[in-house]
């Protein structure tokens, strides 16, 4: 039984490219509902790129995006990007809000929450993540751990179907890295549809249900984590591997 | 002491000094103000509009704004009063039937504000990380709601010491407006000096003119300080209820 609304996502044949930057070179991704999918690779690889896309930050130049068999393409981005939750690697919080003003302005804003509906139900995911005494602090005053857990909740009080996590541990001091991996490990296990572009390969291995491996905006090789980690059937997968690990 | 007393008479004449300064009260301070904080808020609700076309994804806006601010920018302010004053004068006396260059004043010192402050808000808003835009996008803003609840505000934030130094040149340029020869009623703080000074034919008006502009303009600069130690140190955060208990705690094992 799932805790969330998830959905199941479809990326097929991808292609952009940055003037003459052939960025992605025909990506097929998919997403079981209630899955984690992680995609590993190398920097510049065009995996962070990939997550802008397929929440059409970034859009295509070829392809498909699809949400519960569905093409997005057509539909207004923003309305979107409202059902996928996105967290980033340097948080993005807004340091000129308080943290439980981080996470209702979404609400207020989009949702249409009245002010103090919209604080109770920050309160309330700031408590999932174990933040509620910080309400009312600024992100600036939060540890890198804490600003993460707050970026998390902020992306989660929207209920999204999706959540999309960009190397949310990679500006983390390591002590801190442990907390938030714990976190999304619980996602993982609620039941939320999640793709986690990371450099922990221990989360890609123990907690994905699928692993993506991309190097150079191809997708190099796909399967489950015991395969890929265990048996890499690419030269290339096989080097990085080396290389990480 | 001949040289000394010279200097004396000519600069600290306190009897011409007194004279003057009941009518930089009553006339001269108000206008001065009223000349720098009417043309301080039409140019930076220019400025902004200024900014935000200087940034948009429209090459034409940017195109305007980026020639209009050159032009403004690059003038003498002398200059800019004299023609804005002179030029569009006759048109709106023709208009309106008023002969007052007041408005002229007013519109000249806002034209040539709106051209820096819009500089100060487009560096400011550039400033902000390009992280802010993308994740107020990624929750589903648009990017008008994103710039405007969440670029823009801590763009302006940051450049709010600059925009405080604008306004201090604002106040020292309204005195250019002198030379567009305002009613008697419509002198600022330079101009009554200027009369007064050559009626007596002594600078000591002038120097009280001097005071009045530095009783604005100094506590204007310690407040652009106040702004920018406050802004570098941040907001003192308040203490954890169970922080301050511990520091009583160890007050009282002492």
């Amino acid at each position: 039984m799932s805790e969330f609304a998830s959905g199941t996502l479809t990326a097929k044949n991808i292609h952009l490219s940055f003037g003459s930057n052939h960025v992605l070179r025909g990506i097929d991704l998919h997403v079981e509902k209630g899955t984690t999918a992680s995609v590993i690779g190398p920097s510049g690889s065009g995996k962070s790129t990939l997550l802008r896309v397929m929440n059409r930050l970034i859009e295509p130049d070829q392809g498909d995006i699809l949400l519960d068999g569905r093409s997005v393409l057509k539909d207004n981005p923003d309305e979107l990007r409202r059902r996928i939750g996105m967290v980033f690697q340097q948080f993005n919080l807004f340091p000129h809000k308080t943290v439980a003003e981080n996470i209702s302005l979404a609400l207020r804003k989009l949702r249409g929450m009245s002010k103090e509906q919209a604080r109770n139900e920050a309160l309330a995911q700031l408590d999932l993540v174990g933040l509620k005494h910080k309400a009312d602090s600024r992100p600036a005053n939060l540890s890198g751990g804490q600003q993460q857990r707050v970026a998390i909740a902020r992306a989660l009080a929207m209920k999204p179907e999706v959540m999309f996590f960009d190397e949310a541990t990679s500006a983390l001091d390591p002590e801190l890295v442990k907390g938030v991996l714990a976190l999304m490990t619980d996602l993982a296990k609620g039941g939320m549809t999640m793709v986690v572009v990371t450099h922990e390969m221990g989360f890609s291995r123990n907690v994905s249900d699928v692993v993506t491996f991309m190097d150079a905006g191809v997708v190099v090789e796909s399967g489950p984590p015991e395969q890929l980690f265990t048996d890499p059937r690419t030269e290339r997968l096989q080097g990085f591997l080396s290389d990480v690990l | 002491m001949d040289i000394l007393n010279q200097l004396a008479e000519t600069f600290f004449d306190w009897e011409a000094m007194g004279e003057v300064i009941p009518k930089m009260f009553a006339v001269g301070l108000p206008n001065t103000i009223v000349l720098a904080v009417v043309s301080g808020i039409i140019g930076t609700a220019l400025g902004m509009l200024l900014a935000l076309m200087g940034i948009s994804r429209n090459a034409a806006a940017r195109w305007v704004a980026r020639i209009y601010t050159d032009i403004l920018r690059g003038l003498p302010p002398v200059l800019t009063i004299l023609v804005i004053g002179f030029g569009f004068g006759p048109i709106i006396r023709e208009l309106t039937g008023s002969t007052s260059p007041y408005p002229m004043a007013i519109a000249a010192l806002s034209l040539m504000s709106g051209a820096y402050i819009g500089e100060i808000f487009r560096s400011g808003i550039q400033s902000v990380d390009k992280g802010q835009l993308e994740a107020t996008r990624a929750l589903g803003f648009s990017y008008g709601s994103s710039m405007r609840l969440v670029v823009v505000p801590q763009g302006i934030r940051r450049v709010l010491p600059a925009l405080v130094n604008q306004f201090i040149a604002l106040i020292k340029e309204s005195s250019l407006v002198f030379m567009l020869g305002l009613l008697a009623t419509e002198r600022e703080i330079f101009q009554i000096g200027k009369d007064a000074a050559a009626n007596s034919g002594n600078l000591s008006p002038y120097v009280a003119a001097a005071i009045f502009y530095l009783a604005l303009t100094i506590p204007l600069t310690h407040f652009v300080n106040w702004i920018d130690a406050r802004m570098r140190a941040g907001r003192p955060e308040k203490k954890e209820p169970d922080e301050a208990a511990a520091v009583v705690g160890k007050g009282a094992q002492a």
